[in-house]
């Protein structure tokens, strides 16, 4: 794996902030876009343009082409079936799906629902917003210091009122990668179906949902290199055709009059209304993208990236990490002692240096680890070494301004 | 626009040492500010006498720019009554918005930088709208 070329990949890298190179360490928060997936956007608005599935003429069968093509491939990238593929706005919008499709009608006063302490909002609202309705409870799987869920009290914390498990692939706040197969194995043990957050996950390690053996899997496309406002959820056959719609409008059904309507079967049952077309072709776009580099081959950089910039901001005195777990993947989140996040993100977007600094959507892991926020740096395919030495040195600037 | 613009020599300091930081014993006033984009939290506390500020501390966690904004606006405060204190928020709103020149703010204009960093407009303003919302009987400010 070449970094050096694939960073002419993405036209975005090639600029300067403040008079220096763009060292851009917000992955998690969103990645940039290759050449291809641009060029699979713009092609669509130029000679493509048209509604899917429906017309009989010539652009409507081409645009409908790329997109269940466009299914076909995320289906592909992730060891699943393309009825399995349902395109929603983001992982947010996956994970709303689920609470209202699938979890809601089956949730009852004494019910829970089962979360853990390192959950990004996305993943704790919706199921909050079940549970209140319904008189249903969640329940939250603890973790350590060190940003490791506590397996034996997360396995005491299934039990027979528990409806679901959600918890996440990778934290986005700590970077922390969960040992799914496991933990699922645990659950479905006890009958409970189990939701994977995979928004950070699938750009930084090899996802086949087969082999994870999880129910449900929401993903976002902008953080896959492709699109905002395109995403996936990825379900179950069995799960998908058991639920009923959760939106209703065209697109999803099978024949409507004003007595009766009958649903298109899964995946076209939960996408109502004409879906965001580019957006999925664009990340059917990215993912092969990705599929070409191989995942093997940038789960290895990263990983190499990741430990260096470890070892090179832990060097720094006055660094505290937030989240040390072994298995790991991308982010590198930190405080740094008498100098708040906030200022640093300042002093370093002065030096080119994009980072995230605030509570990342987490703020029940901020107030676990008892600071307000953190900075936050996380790596992408196209980071290399070079650009640990940029954040180590603004680091250094920030703390003898504030000295 | 240089970061010494920004972070001048009297926002350090005043982040370096706060004043009127901690707890009023008989606070008349008291509001809690709260930055939902950051997670910066800000209580503070007023004790009017005759209508105009006798007392007035800060305590919470904040960024550089929100903690000396606090700081410098507590100093700057005292004595004033609620008219003049609704007329120096409206003018420190103007500077740190870009609306208004530093000159005529004393030591307040050292936020004339800030508008130039439009992410950051909401730490220096927190303290205010904090000021504003217990002046005016309500239990909290956000900036969102």
């Amino acid at each position: 794996m070449n970094v050096a070329e694939l960073r002419a990949d993405f036209p975005a890298l090639q600029q300067k902030v403040h008079g220096r190179p763009l060292v851009y360490l917000d992955n998690a928060a969103t990645t940039h876009k290759p050449k291809v997936v641009l060029d699979a956007l713009d092609k669509f608005y130029r000679e493509d343009n048209s509604n899917v599935h429906r017309g009989v003429h010539t652009l409507s069968q081409r645009a409908t082409e790329s997109y269940e093509g466009a299914r076909a491939k995320i289906a592909q990238f992730l060891g699943a079936e393309a009825n399995e593929i349902v395109f929603v706005r983001g992982a947010t919008e996956g994970i709303n799906l689920v609470a209202n499709a699938f979890l809601r009608p089956q949730l009852h006063k004494g019910d829970e629902v089962l979360i853990t302490a390192m959950e990004h909002h996305a993943n704790i609202v919706p199921w909050q917003l079940a549970c209140e309705a319904t008189g249903a409870k969640l329940r939250v799987a603890p973790m350590s210091q060190t940003g490791e869920l506590l397996l034996d009290e997360l396995e005491t914390l299934l039990t027979p009122r528990t409806k679901l498990l959600a918890l996440t692939h990778v934290s986005n706040a700590l970077g922390t990668v969960n040992p799914i197969a496991q933990i699922t194995e645990m659950a479905h043990a006890r009958g409970i179906p189990v939701l994977v957050d995979g928004a950070q996950a699938v750009q930084h390690l090899s996802v086949n949902v087969c082999e994870l053996g999880v129910d449900f899997y929401a993903l976002s496309g902008h953080k896959l290199y492709g699109p905002t406002g395109i995403g996936v959820l990825w379900g179950r056959s069995a799960h998908l055709e058991g639920m009923a719609p959760w939106q209703g409008g065209g697109d999803m059904i099978r024949s409507v009059t004003f007595e009766k309507t009958e649903f298109a079967p899964p995946p076209l049952r939960f996408e109502a209304g004409t879906p965001n077309i580019a957006g999925a072709i664009g990340l059917g776009a990215a993912v092969e993208y990705l599929a070409g580099i191989g995942l093997d081959a940038i789960v290895a950089h990263e990983r190499e990236l990741l430990t260096a910039a470890t070892d090179a901001v832990a060097a720094i005195e006055g660094v505290r990490l937030i989240g040390t777990a072994d298995a790991k993947a991308s982010v590198l989140s930190f405080v740094v002692e008498g100098v708040h996040p906030h200022d640093i993100g300042t002093v370093l977007d002065r030096y080119g240096v994009a980072v995230r600094t605030g509570h990342h959507c987490a703020q029940p892991v901020m107030a676990f680890y008892g600071v307000p926020a953190t900075v936050r740096a996380s790596f992408g395919l196209y980071n290399y070494h070079a650009e640990i030495v940029p954040l180590c040195k603004a680091l250094r600037e920030a703390q003898e301004l504030f000295a | 626009m240089s970061l010494s613009e920004l972070y001048q020599q009297l926002i350090l300091d005043h982040n370096r040492s706060p004043r009127n930081r901690g707890a009023l014993e008989a606070p008349t006033h008291s509001a809690v500010g709260h930055n939902p984009l950051c997670g910066d939290q800000l209580q503070l506390q007023l004790q009017l006498m005759d209508g105009r500020v006798a007392e007035v501390a800060f305590e919470g966690s904040g960024c550089a720019i929100s903690t000396a904004s606090a700081s410098l606006m507590t100093d700057a405060v005292k004595g004033l009554d609620k008219d003049e204190l609704d007329e120096l928020f409206a003018k420190f709103h103007a500077l740190a918005t870009g609306d208004e020149s530093s000159d005529k703010l004393g030591k307040l204009g050292a936020f004339g930088g800030i508008r130039d960093y439009p992410t950051r407009v909401k730490c220096a303003t927190l303290a205010w709208h904090t000021l504003r919302a217990a002046l005016h009987g309500e239990l909290g400010a956000t900036t969102e």
